[in-house]
């Protein structure tokens, strides 16, 4: 049973998305487009920008069963999993299943754990499974897992590897909010107190079926070839290490159907490409002189590929 | 660094520019200072390295560095920047450093029309078969490059064939060109005079050792082609530079003589004559070798007085000359008396042994004087050799009496020394004698190892008659060649002692498609072309007639190819005509679309910047969007062409 007005529910979540986390109305788009798209949304930026914020209000707009795991150094992968105990009184070992178990995950500064858990998270998100104590157990649908690091302060962390970076669909930085939207923030005060407040937009299964719709949205031949240009220049381009994948360059696909689909359009457009190209490619992509990909990279990119 | 703007080069498309760049100066290194070719060279390697590593380009000032360095080298290196070297030596420069800051398509055109460029320096340096092979493989190569800068990775193969392909297409306009282009004697453009210095061939005058060194180049004098049978080798005398004046050890051509203009030299020739067409390798001197002696004359040209022919101007490139010669012939029977006066002038001093023996000689007549000396140097141990003992100030005492050995020229100095002395009037003539029959395309070759010497001594009622001393000594040299009368050891060039068939066989090929590239390649002058053209129905073409044949025959081929290569191009789709039009209508409105813009966010940015064209816009961009990337069909490709029409007239601007 689809939805009367996908569309419209769209919207709506958008909406009550943009009321909670203030002008940031297209970050909340990408991180509604990431989970259309199927895909794990990696939020950076300063602590205080509204990450967790973010992630807590579109866990709750979409009404899944949501757990967050604060990362520190000394977590263990079973913190995360879960672990077997000894049952007494049935003489046996009871699963007791850990914060992973569920349809939403709040990683919280990721990069704060060490390589081994989150690898352990990696799996999850990669299979959509658990394997423990030779047990593969596995997660409930749809999964996703909304992690945040801080890039500022990398005493004492572990930055994911580029392998593990490529598992994010996207990633997206917040930002400081703009002046009217600092401004209203202060005026209503802090935005947790919301959280619990907001209701689901959509029913329990709907989602799946928005998925389905997202994925279906029309990709002409035109557009591969711009893809696919794109994906070239970036292979192409002396300053990077290396260039998108092909799973990357699925990835832009998948993403720029999303946003295609959440603009209200049954088509993809060498625009809707464009838009989530930050987005998807800059941290999949290295600069030969150190660091990840600017925003200024992605747009030059852009620029040097034309539209035939 | 900044980044400039422009389409960033793909790093694929780097390793063509660089064997590009490669082959344009690899075959200049053989003139270029070698520091500057080790220049060239690691230039390139560094660059293929910071491709092959990954590496960032290095910085501009190290760049502006490293060409002002460059520069100065070359400056110190010729003294000059201007004229030929210098200015092929900084074009090669630039194009070894001109990729180290290649890092977008526009360097790369720079790198590619500087290789088309620098294609075209070689022909200073060299204009033969093998130049032009590599060259034209290295045409194909920068066409292939640019064909990969600007098509992307494709397979090699697929590269290379269409550089064939382009160049199959240019080949008619090629020919075209070739025939039909207005041809101006000598080169178009002046080469600095540096450039004939290093020309070989006999010289204006004649000391020991003079010609025995022009014998040890095994390269081509000149090719004839007779009209009839080929003469007997002992026959074949073919005429340079006379030598009537003697200082001891020099033999030089007199200047001239003042007082009035004798008449020409009165030749008589008697039996069969020979027809034959010669083609002259340059020498830089004026004289045009012809067989003894010749009757009839090319034109632009005359018989001096001692019987050689003389260009009007010395030979600076390959020419093709006739003539007709009589190997039977009286020559000037009434010499002037001055003339044979000066031929039997010598030096006061030296050499008393060589005017004795002449003395005892004198009542004798002068026949049998000449018979005398022939007879001396044909029964005393006289040696035919390239490497003769040095002489000392009485050289002819010291060669007749006690070295006794000796190259052509001494034997033909030394005779006319006897002549002299013993009171007969005598001269030395060089030149070539003999050649040989490449019976590959019937042409006599002459090689710099055919040149000789000999004696002409002046008798009455007979005129100058010719006397080769050498023949006495060694007559293998004069009936079959030099290389057959030299005792193996002589360091003769390698090309003319040749003793294996094949190997004999291979170079008479190689010089046969040599000389036909030359006479057709080379040699096509505004006389051939006169030829070709009246050939072709085409006679007294001026340079009107050939222009107008040229256009017309270049539109005709344009014409082919286009209708050849139409039907293989992809036919515009009409959704793309019409949005590109709309867009540029749009450009003329001073709305331009970015060429990386979509449609709807271009619609967009017009609804902001120019209201009164949003509407429209964005209509025709819904319309693109759909049949472009929807999958509805070409529903809307009416409303899309409507669109254009319905565009207000535009605006006249006010300056």
């Amino acid at each position: 049973m689809l939805p009367a007005n996908p569309q419209s529910v769209l919207a709506d979540i958008l909406a009550a998305a943009n009321a909670v986390v203030l002008g940031k109305s297209t970050q909340t788009r990408l991180a509604l487009c990431c989970l259309l798209a199927k895909g794990h949304l990696l939020i950076e930026d300063l602590p205080g920008v509204g990450k967790t914020t973010l992630a807590h209000t579109m866990a709750r707009l979409l009404g899944f069963q949501f757990s967050r795991v604060q990362f520190t150094s000394d977590m263990l992968p079973a913190d995360i999993l879960g672990v077997s105990i000894f049952d007494r009184e049935r003489a046996d070992f009871r699963f007791l299943p850990g914060p992973v178990f569920c349809q939403i995950l709040l990683a919280d500064e990721i990069n704060r754990a060490t390589p081994k858990t989150q690898s352990a998270l990696l799996e999850a998100m990669e299979e959509g499974q658990v394997t423990t104590e030779g047990e593969t157990r596995p997660l409930p649908e749809p999964f996703f897992v909304i992690a945040t690091q801080n890039p500022s302060s990398q005493v004492g962390t572990f930055p994911l590897p580029e392998s593990q970076l490529d598992r994010f669909l996207l990633r997206i930085e917040l930002g400081y909010p703009d002046q009217a939207a600092e401004r209203s923030l202060l005026e209503s005060g802090g935005r947790r107190e919301q959280l619990p407040a907001l209701a689901a937009r959509v029913a329990p299964g709907d989602f799946a079926l928005l998925q389905q719709q997202t994925a279906a949205i029309y990709a002409a031949p035109a557009l591969f070839d711009y893809l696919q240009l794109l994906v070239a220049a970036t292979r192409n381009e002396p300053r990077f290490v290396h260039g998108l994948s092909p799973r990357a360059a699925l990835s832009l696909l998948a993403a720029a159907r999303a946003w295609a689909f959440t603009g209200g359009r049954s088509m993809v457009l060498p625009e809707d490409v464009q838009a989530v190209l930050p987005a998807v490619a800059r941290h999949r992509l290295r600069l030969l002189s150190g660091g990840q990909a600017a925003a200024e990279d992605m747009a030059a990119l852009i620029r040097s590929v034309p539209l035939t | 660094m900044r980044r400039r703007p422009g389409v960033a080069l793909e790093l694929g498309a780097v390793p063509w520019l660089l064997a590009a760049a490669l082959a344009t100066t690899v075959p200049h290194a053989e003139h270029l200072p070698p520091w500057l070719s080790a220049l060239v060279g690691s230039a390139l390697l560094w660059r293929a390295w910071l491709w092959y590593r990954r590496r960032p380009l290095p910085a501009r000032w190290a760049l502006a560095l490293l060409v002002g360095g460059c520069v100065a080298g070359i400056a110190w290196q010729f003294h000059t920047l201007l004229g030929k070297d210098p200015g092929v030596a900084l074009l090669v420069v630039f194009m070894a450093l001109k990729p180290l800051e290649m890092d977008n398509r526009r360097d790369a055109m720079v790198v590619i029309l500087l290789g088309y460029f620098l294609l075209l320096t070689h022909y200073f340096y060299s204009q033969s078969i093998p130049a032009g092979l590599w060259l034209l493989s290295t045409i194909t190569l920068l066409t292939a490059t640019l064909i990969r800068v600007h098509g992307g990775a494709q397979p090699v193969a697929a590269i290379a064939r269409l550089a064939c392909l382009l160049l199959v297409q240019a080949l008619p306009f090629m020919l075209i060109l070739y025939l039909l282009f207005p041809r101006v004697s000598g080169p178009l453009w002046g080469l600095p005079q540096d450039a004939y210095s290093a020309l070989s061939g006999l010289s204006e005058q004649m000391s020991p050792g003079s010609i025995s060194s022009l014998t040890q180049s095994g390269a081509i004098a000149f090719r004839s082609q007779f009209a009839g049978e080929v003469p007997e080798k002992a026959d074949l005398y073919w005429r340079g530079p006379v030598f009537d004046d003697y200082d001891g050890l020099t033999w030089r051509a007199r200047p001239p003589a003042g007082g009035p203009a004798r008449a020409d030299p009165l030749i008589e020739a008697r039996g069969q004559v020979h027809a034959y067409t010669s083609i002259l390798e340059a020498h830089n001197q004026r004289w045009l070798l012809a067989l003894d002696v010749p009757t009839r004359l090319p034109p632009d040209s005359r018989l001096a007085p001692t019987l050689e022919v003389l260009a009007r101007e010395p030979l600076r490139v390959r020419s093709r000359v006739s003539f007709v010669s009589a190997l039977d012939y009286r020559a000037s029977v009434a010499e002037a008396a001055a003339v044979l006066q000066q031929s039997l002038a010598l030096p006061a001093q030296f050499n008393p042994r060589t005017r004795a023996l002449a003395a005892e000689w004198q009542s004798l007549p002068p026949r049998e004087i000449a018979e005398a000396a022939l007879t001396k140097f044909r029964h005393e141990p006289f040696y035919y050799t390239l490497q003769p003992p040095l002489l000392g100030p009485d050289a002819m005492d010291e060669f007749l009496f006690t070295t006794r050995r000796g190259f052509c020229e001494h034997y033909a100095s030394a005779f006319v020394f006897l002549m002299r002395a013993a009171g007969v009037p005598a001269r030395v003539v060089a030149g070539y004698q003999g050649g040989e029959v490449n019976p590959v395309d019937g042409y006599l070759t002459v090689r710099q190892s055919d040149a000789h010497a000999w004696a002409e001594i002046w008798l009455a009622g007979q005129g100058w008659v010719r006397v080769d001393p050498t023949a006495a000594v060694a007559p293998a040299r004069i009936e079959q060649g030099i290389a057959a009368a030299l005792p193996e050891g002589e360091p003769l060039p390698v090309v003319v002692r040749i003793d294996a068939d094949w190997l004999r066989q291979l170079r008479n090929r190689w010089e046969a498609a040599n000389n036909s590239w030359n006479q057709w390649v080379l040699g096509y002058n505004p006389q051939r072309q006169r030829e070709v053209l009246s050939r072709l129905g085409l006679a007294d073409a001026d340079w009107q007639k050939m222009t107008a044949t040229l256009a017309v025959l270049c539109g005709t081929a344009l014409l082919i190819v286009t209708l050849w290569t139409l039907p293989a191009r992809r036919a515009v789709d009409p959704v793309q005509r019409a949005w590109q039009r709309y867009c540029k209508e749009l450009a003329r409105r001073g709305m331009a679309r970015a060429e990386w813009e979509g449609p709807l966010a271009f619609a967009q940015r017009v609804a902001r910047e120019r209201p009164d064209l949003a509407q429209l816009t964005s209509e025709a961009a819904a319309c693109y969007a759909e049949l472009r990337y929807g999958c509805q069909g070409d529903a809307r490709l009416g409303q899309l062409q409507q669109c254009l029409h319905r565009l207000p007239p535009q605006r006249r601007r006010k300056a």
